[in-house]
């Protein structure tokens, strides 16, 4: 009725712990929900882990640490390794780093530092569009018209080129059949530089203004500042970049399965098709008959999850043992 | 032409370090310094005062063409160091900057261990043996009095520092590379005042070697430091003068406004 709040003075006086008591409660209740919220995440890292490792014992029992090394692929004779897989996992997002690496340093330093502002914006916008591409669309022009393409240019080319020096040349022989683990390299290379340009980027941009004045104030150029100021600042959240693409290439099924050939077939040449986990399990999950050749399946899955958990382990030890070169902080 | 820079030469006194000559400075359209006309002496420490925003940071930046660094910046006249015009496009920025050496307001230790933070410039320009670089590093870090703090921990980071030590490893830093002329800009708003005095110190040592021209926005410390001032407002520089002359009895109504406290 009365417009005006009634007086602090007409309240009952309380005793401290109860006039707070709801919102003690409810603090409680947040806190243990938040809780739970971040346990369920190991709970459910956990689950799959230990699922996997059931679903696959059959497999693991029948093969032991053989399974590792073991180039067999065979369904007829349920005989199963998984050495080919592996190695194509591997090789193809070792190069598609190597690939993907230098090209997104640079557009980071040149969004970063050499840009004139009015492109800055669109660029940006573009590359991280090329994130948002689904995988499958990579996949299909990967087939459709990458690998034409490649196996008439660039694949004769370094077979001509590449190929022909000793011990390396390995590398880049056989027949230029466009698709193979090079062409699935360059596809995930396409694929991960949105993600690792983009974190680098963003990470360039938070280093003090002052601190590159400073070193270019000491007559460094802006190769000198990037290289010797900014990257070692920024050089966590770089690492970071690279292992999530790392993480994205390890894991890619539909675009590798497209250009990667799908052939159990080892071979030294990085031209030749091969075989990745994800694009294994993809092509013979749902043709796979018998409790053996799934679990062999399951199994690769499991080895996927090994192998990204390591990298992952391996990145943030590089990242303690190049603090540490660095120098201690007092 | 050659009549003119006869003439421009012949009326920089030999005493004179950096000659500044109707400098204007534009960012984009705004008009920061306005016909800036100013002679810097050698082996003296040279500072300039006045409100925020009167230009003279940018004035400091000008002298090692750090403002180059944005496309929008843009400046007519000259600046002439030993006579030579360096605003001209056709001399190396960098070269510059070995000559002209900078200290920011904040201390800006590099990523990486003392020891390298010294070194990371000299090596721009010099190619040392490693016994020539740890001569040149205690050099550097005695003359910026801070070799007794950090010679037991030279491989440590320099982020490690506290923040007027830090200061003096940017100032070691600085004075690695020889330059001849040194810009402090503000060197001391980030620190404590004991980390001053230090700093404030240094300063008055560094001028029996070194031309110093420094920023700042504490009128005590001009008075204390400086053998000249210069104060602008609005862009334009009211009045230079010696630093006596300028707070004892300044020949400006707006200068002695500003120093007595009556504005800004």
């Amino acid at each position: 009725m009365n417009p005006i709040p009634t007086q602090p003075a007409e309240r009952a006086p309380v005793p401290a712990g109860q006039a707070r008591g709801s919102g003690y409660l409810a603090d409680r209740l947040f806190e243990w929900m938040t809780r739970i919220f971040a346990l369920l995440v190991l709970f459910t890292l956990l689950a799959i882990l230990a699922s996997l490792v059931v679903t696959s014992a059959p497999s693991l029992k029948a093969f032991g640490f053989s399974f590792l090394w073991s180039e067999d692929w065979d369904p007829v004779q349920d005989k199963y390794g998984a050495l080919i897989p592996v190695y194509g996992t591997l090789v193809s997002s070792f190069v598609a780093l190597l690939i993907a690496v230098p090209i997104s340093f640079g557009i980071a330093v040149f969004l970063t530092e050499m840009s004139p502002p009015w492109l800055k914006r669109p660029l940006g916008t573009a590359i991280e569009l090329l994130a948002a591409i689904p995988s499958i669309i990579y996949g299909m022009w990967g087939l459709f018209s990458f690998a034409p393409i490649f196996s008439r240019t660039l694949q004769p080319f370094l077979i001509q080129t590449l190929g022909k020096i000793p011990f390396a040349g390995q590398l880049f022989q056989g027949p230029p059949l466009g698709i193979g683990l090079l062409t699935a390299s360059i596809i995930l290379a396409i694929m991960v530089i949105p993600f690792i340009s983009s974190v680098m980027r963003d990470v360039f941009e938070l280093v003090p203004v002052v601190l590159k004045e400073s070193a270019y104030g000491l007559g460094a150029t802006t190769w000198e500042v990037v290289w010797r100021v900014v990257l070692p600042y920024t050089r966590a959240g770089v690492v970071g970049g690279i292992m999530l693409g790392l993480g994205r290439a390890l894991g890619e099924t539909m675009a590798v399965t497209f250009v990667i050939g799908n052939t159990q077939h080892l071979s030294p040449s990085l031209l030749a098709p091969g075989n990745s986990i994800a694009s294994s399990l993809a092509n013979e999950f749902a043709e796979a008959v018998g409790d053996l050749y799934t679990s062999a399946l399951i199994e690769l899955g499991l080895l996927l999850f090994i192998i990204t958990t390591i990298v992952l382990a391996m990145a943030k030890l590089m990242l303690l043992r190049m603090g540490q070169r660095e120098g201690t902080r007092s | 032409m050659r009549h003119s820079e006869v003439f421009n030469l012949s009326s920089i006194a030999p005493e004179v370090r950096i000659a500044i000559r109707n400098l204007n400075f534009y960012y984009g359209r705004f008009h920061a310094l306005k016909n800036v006309t100013m002679d810097i002496q050698t082996n003296k420490v040279t500072a300039f005062i006045g409100p925020s925003g009167c230009g003279k940071s940018t004035l400091l930046r000008t002298f090692n063409r750090l403002h180059e660094l944005y496309p929008a910046n843009r400046t007519t006249g000259q600046i002439l160091l030993d006579g030579k015009n360096v605003l001209d496009h056709r001399e190396d920025p960098t070269l510059l900057r070995a000559r002209v050496g900078m200290v920011f307001q904040k201390p800006t230790p590099f990523p990486m261990s003392i020891y390298e933070n010294i070194a990371f410039g000299v090596r721009l320009y010099e190619r040392l043996t490693s016994v020539e670089m740890d001569e040149r590093v205690e050099w550097a870090l005695s003359k910026a009095a801070l070799w007794p703090e950090v010679k037991d921990k030279l491989r440590q980071s320099g982020n490690g520092l506290s923040g007027g030590q830090q200061q003096r490893l940017c100032i070691a830093r600085c004075i690695a590379i020889k330059p001849e002329v040194i810009l402090l800009d503000e060197p001391c708003s980030a620190l404590d005042p004991i980390s001053t005095a230090h700093i404030e110190e240094l300063v008055h040592d560094l001028k029996s070697d070194y031309t110093v021209v420094m920023v700042t926005h504490n009128m005590q410390q001009a008075a204390r430091v400086s053998d000249y001032t210069a104060y602008m407002y609005l862009g334009e520089l009211i009045e230079f003068d010696e630093t006596d002359q300028i707070f004892t009895k300044p020949n400006q109504k707006a200068t002695e406004d500003y120093i007595t406290g009556k504005f800004g």
